[in-house]
């Protein structure tokens, strides 16, 4: 086993691990942690089986192998921003809603108050 | 609605405008008959204690939503309230007050849906620098390509609408940089816009919202919105 393969077992297996420990620990929601986890298994799963990785390098076209890990590594990433963006306007969405609430809950209270 | 009259509220989104809130507030309780609502954006400043002071009923948003979700929360009152017509000026003194009978008269008669003030129309005090001039005509042209409503002033803020437009917009508005995208809202819905002349001041106090800083931005910005809303699902 080279060392590039360690170190990609080695990394990916605990990236894993982290990830899971902080799902676990509660830092991380589960629906945020899915495609984290899937993107280190993958990479874990392609640094073990290293035929596995060439058979779909050149499946591909890719002529160095490691670098489909990359490719798979930046897809990840990318996907899990899109999430984010997708999270952050929902978010967005909802604490206009509540700021909204709020306000007309104060003005009805305060009319409430004068009535009383 | 038969018997009774309309019952009519001005909204007035105000940020950081505790220099002339106070004053517009005044001048429409003395010279107009409307329910008045100012809608404090998250002021830092004392906005809201100025307003509540010359007698106006104010919202108080817990942070700042950016004009249209300001906007938005007027509508939102308007709707629970029962208004049947909401007229919506700036909290900086840039429109006319004696103006909004002009501005409801269309929508009272039952002529339109939503009524715009356009300072281009008629005789006008106002000058604007040159990119804005091309940022008012580049809209112009993408709301009459894509809408077909024929518009002079597309970034209006001042403007009424009636109790269907209020209900929609309650539900769907922007919550930046709202009144370009909004034609593309009431194209969806079939309304009737007319635009009618109104005396557009330069601001007394404070600073336009759009600096030449955020003008990029906002073309860009509007643009992508206004063209998305096109092709969008309203539920």
């Amino acid at each position: 086993m080279n060392r590039v393969t360690l170190f990609s077992i080695c990394a990916s297996a605990g990236f894993l691990l982290y990830i899971l420990e902080m799902v676990r620990r509660r830092k991380l929601r589960e629906e945020y942690s899915i495609l984290w986890l899937a993107g280190s298994v993958v990479i874990l799963v392609l640094s073990l089986k290293q035929d596995w990785l060439v058979g779909i390098a050149h499946a591909v076209g890719i002529v160095y192998p490691p670098s489909f890990l990359f490719l798979v590594g930046i897809l990840f990433i990318l996907l899990i921003l899109i999430h984010f963006s997708i999270a952050i306007s929902k978010l967005h969405q909802m604490n206009k809603k509540m700021a909204q609430e709020i306000a007309l809950m104060k003005e009805a209270k305060r009319r409430q108050a004068v009535t009383d | 609605m038969e018997g009774t009259p309309p019952r009519i509220l001005v909204v007035i989104p105000a940020y950081q405008e505790e220099r002339s809130i106070g004053g517009l507030v005044r001048s429409l309780r003395e010279r107009t008959p409307y329910d008045m609502l100012v809608v404090n954006d998250g002021s830092t400043d004392r906005t809201s204690e100025t307003a509540r002071e010359a007698a106006a009923t104010v919202l108080d948003l817990p942070c700042n939503l950016g004009i249209g979700g300001a906007v938005q929360t007027g509508f939102l009152y308007a709707r629970d309230r029962g208004y049947d017509v909401v007229v919506r000026i700036d909290g900086d003194g840039q429109h006319e007050v004696e103006d909004i009978p002009k501005v409801l008269e269309p929508i009272l008669t039952g002529r339109a849906d939503a009524v715009i003030g356009s300072r281009f129309l008629g005789e006008t005090e106002y000058r604007g620098s040159i990119p804005r001039i091309f940022g008012i005509r580049f809209f112009r042209f993408l709301i009459n390509v894509t809408t077909g409503y024929r518009v002079t002033d597309p970034t209006s803020g001042f403007f009424a609408i009636n109790r269907r437009l209020v209900e929609f917009y309650s539900d769907h508005y922007p919550s930046d940089y709202p009144e370009v995208d909004a034609y593309i809202l009431m194209h969806r819905l079939k309304a009737r816009a007319v635009e009618v002349p109104v005396r557009m001041y330069e601001r007394a106090e404070g600073k336009s919202s759009i600096t030449a800083f955020r003008a990029v931005y906002y073309m860009v910005k509007v643009t992508l919105s206004f063209l998305i809303n096109r092709i969008r699902r309203f539920g």
